[in-house]
């Protein structure tokens, strides 16, 4: 087998193989759907939640390699952490996670912690809308 | 089996008898040119010999070739010595919206230097109309660029009418011929162009050096000033092996390219074919019929390129895509968007270009291996799910 790409470390090559967690997830507590068609790169991550804790994630994603990658690593990251912890995750310690990655795609890992804040976010706002359900 | 190298747009490798006809010109004859003892004579003498071969290959006198270090020199040579040297007759330029980089960003900067630019348009094909170089053609027009034969989607474009309309009006016409020199035919007269640049790393030749064609009498300043070489308009020591390299790979394309644009039209067509069967939601990108021989661009909906040609050099694999990952642009191929593409199917291309080493069994294994590599991928995009829920929706 050929050496593939020297800018990637092989963590996020590793990632890139086998991603974790791809798919589309039966009823979620929280989505977040992120990035345009325009830079390239399209993110969704859904989250299952039970008792505050995160216990599972899963995730779409059209990208590059670098996207692919950060959105198994992050989705990894988040499996058995309170939301407050989650909320937590940078996309830096997503890159580090992954033994780094080159500075023109850090952008992809931004993408990962914002996909992660935007499904607490709607976690959030769901569980808010349904206490106020039960007060009514 | 071993790597399958689909990328002879980006550099074909060095043909085995080029190598070997350059090798004595580092060691044994490696005189300077401008030395007037034998050893530096030998070295003139041959980079004579090559020019020869250059020139008779695209119909030109020998002393209309100017050798350079390559395709983006003689681009940069050919626009900005022709506006330097024509500023007090006009400052108007007009250029297309999909040449090749080494075109587009030296109109750019003259267009911060007082020049004015035009860039036409181009259609879905990526064909540029004559008809709308005619329509901006103004009395402060100097210089027409218009490429031979686009790199990445291998659209060949309508060059020798758009040389008539330059001729007519008597305004200079330039043609980044690096994509189609050795590999479709192309004579300066039929064409009709008054400069012309060649690459010889495209025709199995050496890296860093080309030439630039400029018809007698065409008013230019000297691109690089120093000594009296190339006729005082490229000063510098000559490249005396990459020259003779570049020679040879002339004489060798003039012997098969007949042959080989054949061969390697059959392939492509069974390559696009093969796609088109085995993938659904797949596109050709350029002319169907008017491309060149050995260029397959197609845009694979709902994926992204770079996460495709990562896979396909897992397997093995190399080709190119123009999507922005690929690249430290951050933005998808500017040739895709003037032709119309969405950014979704500029960011899912991928280019495939054949060359003289390319089998039909490796045709094979691409159709064998690409089909699964966009089925996985295709299964982990949100792109596709929301296209499937919008069908539903409706």
């Amino acid at each position: 087998m050929p050496s593939v790409w020297s800018q990637y470390s092989e963590k996020v090559m590793e990632h890139f193989k086998n991603p974790r967690n791809v798919g589309e997830m039966e009823s979620p507590d929280g989505v977040g759907h992120v990035g345009n068609p325009v830079c390239g790169d399209i993110m969704e991550l859904y989250i299952k939640v039970d008792n505050d804790i995160i216990v599972d994630a899963k995730f779409k994603t059209f990208g590059c390699g670098a996207a692919i990658a950060t959105s198994s690593m992050v989705t990894e990251m988040v499996k058995g952490k309170s939301i407050e912890e989650a909320l937590q995750i940078s996309n830096r310690a997503v890159a580090e996670a992954l033994d780094g990655l080159p500075p023109i795609k850090m952008h992809c890992s931004v993408l990962a912690e914002e996909a992660l804040k935007s499904a607490i976010e709607d976690y959030l706002a769901q569980s808010k809308r349904k206490e106020a359900n039960r007060d009514e | 089996m071993g790597r399958i190298y689909l990328d002879y747009a980006a550099t074909t490798p060095t043909h085995p008898d080029v190598v070997k006809a350059m090798l004595p010109y580092f060691t044994e004859t490696f005189g300077n040119p401008s030395s007037i003892y034998s050893y530096g004579q030998e070295a003139k003498g041959v980079i004579e010999e090559a020019r020869a071969k250059v020139a008779d290959f695209i119909g030109a006198r020998d002393e209309e070739i100017v050798f350079t270090s390559g395709g983006t020199e003689s681009d940069n040579f050919a626009i900005k010595s022709v506006a330097f040297a024509n500023e007090s007759k006009g400052n108007h330029i007009i250029t297309s919206s999909i040449e090749h980089h080494a075109v587009l960003e030296t109109c750019k900067f003259l267009g911060r230097k007082g020049f004015l630019v035009t860039y036409l348009p181009v259609n879905e094909y990526g064909l540029v109309d004559p008809g709308d170089v005619k329509k901006v053609i103004t009395d402060k027009t100097i210089l027409v660029s218009v490429m031979h034969a686009n790199n990445e989607v291998g659209t060949i474009e309508p060059i020798a009418e758009i040389g008539k309309i330059t001729k007519e009006a008597g305004i200079y016409f330039h043609t980044d011929a690096v994509q189609t020199v050795g590999h479709i035919p192309v004579d300066v007269d039929a064409l009709g162009v008054d400069l012309l640049s060649i690459s010889a790393h495209k025709l199995y030749g050496p890296k860093g050096v080309g030439a630039l064609y400029i018809r007698k009498g065409t008013k230019l300043l000297p691109f690089m000033h120093g000594g009296e070489q190339e006729r005082r308009r490229r000063a510098s020591t000559e490249n005396v092996p990459g020259i003779v390299g570049f020679g040879k790979a002339v004489e060798l394309a003039q012997h098969d390219m007949g042959q080989e644009a054949e061969r390697l039209t059959y392939l492509r067509v069974q390559l696009v074919k093969g796609l088109l069967e085995r993938i659904d939601h797949v596109r050709l990108n350029g002319h169907p019929v008017m491309r060149l021989p050995n260029n397959a661009n197609v845009s694979v909906d709902y994926v992204e390129g770079e996460s495709m040609v990562l896979n396909l050099d897992l397997e093995g694999i190399c080709v190119s895509t123009g999507s922005a990952c690929s690249s430290s642009r951050l933005e998808p191929s500017h040739v895709l968007l003037a032709m119309g593409l969405s950014h979704e199917q500029a960011h899912g291309s991928l280019r495939f270009t054949l060359g003289k080493w390319t089998t039909e069994e490796e045709m094979g294994r691409v159709l064998e291996v690409l089909p699964r590599i966009v089925a996985r991928l295709r299964a982990m995009s949100p792109l596709l799910k929301s296209t499937r829920k919008r069908g539903e929706d409706a």
